[in-house]
């Protein structure tokens, strides 16, 4: 066995590959987050029960309707994306001409819903959720051992960060959202419907948290609570990387699933804070934050 | 945020009379106040008032910040935990008696709140909330692990210390007058702050923070030392909830004690004097009568939320001063 600063190398690699996939998961909220952010400029705190949510219809499709894994990844984001867009039409969109904390404080009280109703229905004990067969098993790569399924998980996170990346830069939708995102009503006047792409961004940005929570359901058990946990980490995720670009949240919430990795190896007392440590430095040297621009 | 709560305050004219900053009906509604709190353990359970006077202390440290500086802060548990679990730790451990105990943990939730503000007044609004529910996240996480919190059990069996070394605590009337006492101190000079020379500043910078730049303060100051105020208050608050109940868990320390201290104010009235008093009696009432359905406490409160927000953003106190067009 060959050891690397005297740590042996397997567990090094191992906790490096479990950053990975936090970090998978933090990128794919955060981009989410910042997505409805800049054109909602709300701060989306249901974003972590959605995600839940996303992991809870997957279970469900299985389970009641015997709908397996590869479906459960197109039909739960669709499924849950049409919640969001219920949400914002019946409830966000009364929001939009006041302060932005009030925003905070309506999708907190959803948060608080919707996991209170999944908790009285299923308990607050998880629900395992089978890998699927086509993923099980793991790949020597010489230097460790690589479950399938969770290298899986990198590789889609990062595509559909990517993917997300370019429809928003490169094509002429995102081209209009960006637009937006700087003036509205300019926008407007061009005869663009935005409150139509409004409701479907915010669509978009749960979908993407619903799809990680997808992800999630065969590494993480099922349950209630899965995304209360992620959300606060999340928050600090997006406060370093600042909400000015899509590709910045992606590389900071990669970036600090990998930190948080090795500070397990390293200090394992500090690895759930290690987040928080970092978004102090970052605010005491940066202010907007890694990507943002100065607000 | 503060648009609505700025309405409200609006209606305080200055021109008329006033006893200490009370208006006429405010100093009224603070007799009835005082006359509430000396008969409620007549009637109610004694446990239950001073439970709810330990929120309401709580909920007036953030209404501070909230309604008359216009902070969100999403990270309060922390002060209110920590407070409590320095209380505890220093009652139990040390053999403090119960002034100074409280004292210590007020002392403890202004100090994480200097680190708190230093790093939050860096940025505005949605940021400021987030970074302040980061950091008592961090807190969380200590205390789930540092050693002397006693981790998932929390400090248990915390005695009631004597009040100077002299008078027993253990009969609950005893406590009660502590309780109440602190209350009624916190609550006066809350308003005392609100309405002094720094106080004004406090809202001049919530309505235009730039204007209240050019003409000469420097608005980072004011909003740091709210912040400590209110973290000390809410310290202390976590403290005294310590010794009445003789422990202190995570749950004090846990983000949701965050939501529901901005559910209590919110409900209430956000920069009205009675308001979070008001939204701490009914929250505290609604958790205990729903305690035996489960979560549905949980869907209750953020039901609450979303129709405060949607159609009752004056709360309780804040609507009926504005039906009566009076300040409360």
């Amino acid at each position: 066995m060959f050891t690397i600063f005297g740590i042996p190398g397997p567990l090094l690699f191992g906790q490096l590959l479990l950053g990975l996939i936090n970090g998978a998961f933090y990128a794919m909220l955060s981009l989410g987050l910042a997505v409805i952010f800049g054109l909602l400029n709300i701060i989306n705190f249901a974003h972590g029960a959605l995600f839940m949510m996303g992991a809870f219809v997957a279970w469900m499709l299985l389970n009641y309707a015997g709908i397996g894994y590869w479906w459960a990844l197109l039909l739960a984001p669709l499924i849950v994306g049409a919640f969001g867009l219920v949400l914002e039409r019946t409830l966000i969109s009364r929001l939009y001409k006041l302060d932005h904390l009030y925003g905070l404080l309506l999708t907190f009280g959803l948060a608080l819903v919707i996991e209170g109703l999944f908790r009285n229905e299923y308990g607050s004990s998880g629900m395992p959720y089978q890998i699927p067969s086509a993923l099980q098993g793991a790949t020597n790569l010489g230097f460790m051992f690589l479950p399938n399924y969770r290298g899986w998980v990198v590789v889609a996170a990062l595509v559909v960060c990517i993917a997300t990346w370019l429809l928003i830069e490169k094509t002429k939708l995102g081209a209009m959202l960006r637009a937006a995102t700087e003036n509205a009503p300019l926008v407007q006047a061009f005869g663009v419907n935005v409150p139509r792409m409004v409701t479907l961004t915010y669509a978009g940005g749960v979908a993407l948290a619903a799809l990680a929570g997808v992800l999630a359901a065969p590494i993480y058990s099922v349950n209630p609570n899965m995304g209360s946990s992620f959300i606060n980490t999340v928050f600090a995720v997006v406060v370093i990387g600042g909400m000015g670009s899509i590709i910045g949240s992606v590389i900071t919430g990669f970036g600090l699933g990998v930190i948080e990795g090795l500070t397990k190896v390293f200090y394992p007392e500090a690895s759930a804070t290690v987040v928080f440590v970092v978004m102090a430095i970052v605010l005491l040297t940066r202010p907007a934050g890694l990507f943002g621009k100065a607000a | 945020m503060t648009s609505s709560a700025s309405t409200t305050l609006a209606l305080a004219r200055p021109n008329s009379a006033t006893f200490f900053g009370y208006t006429p009906v405010q100093a009224v509604a603070l007799a009835v106040m005082v006359a509430l709190l000396v008969l409620s353990p007549g009637v109610l359970y004694p446990v239950f008032v001073m439970k709810v006077l330990c929120f309401a202390m709580f909920a007036c440290a953030f209404n501070l910040l909230i309604g008359y500086v216009g902070l969100l802060s999403f990270g309060h548990a922390a002060f209110f935990g920590m407070g409590a679990y320095v209380t505890a730790w220093t009652a139990k451990n040390w053999g403090l008696s119960a002034e100074l105990a409280i004292l210590l943990g007020g002392v403890t939730g202004a100090g994480i709140g200097v680190v708190f503000g230093w790093l939050a007044i860096r940025r505005l609004g949605i940021y400021f909330a987030m970074i302040t529910l980061a950091l008592a996240q961090m807190v969380y996480f200590v205390c789930l692990e540092a050693p002397f919190t006693g981790g998932e059990d929390g400090i248990q069996q915390v005695p009631r210390a004597k009040l100077f070394g002299l008078i027993s605590m253990q009969s609950d009337m005893a406590m009660y007058w502590l309780v109440a006492g602190l209350f009624l101190l916190f609550f006066l000079l809350i308003h005392r702050i609100v309405h002094s020379p720094f106080g004004q500043v406090l809202k001049a910078v919530r309505e235009n923070e730039p204007r209240a730049t050019s003409l000469g303060y420097r608005t980072n100051d004011y909003k740091l030392i709210a912040f400590i105020i209110s973290s000390f208050i809410a310290g202390i608050a976590g403290g005294t909830k310590a010794l009445v109940f003789g422990i202190a868990t995570l749950t004090d320390v846990h983000f949701s004690m965050s939501g529901e201290v901005v559910l209590m104010v919110l409900l209430g009235g956000l920069g009205t004097i009675f308001g979070p008093v008001a939204g701490a009696l009914v929250v505290t009432a609604m958790e205990n009568y729903l305690a035996q359905f489960g979560a549905w406490v949980t869907v209750t409160q953020g039901a609450i939320f979303v129709v405060c927000v949607l159609a009752f953003r004056r709360g309780i106190i804040g609507e009926i001063g504005a039906r009566l067009k009076l300040a409360l």
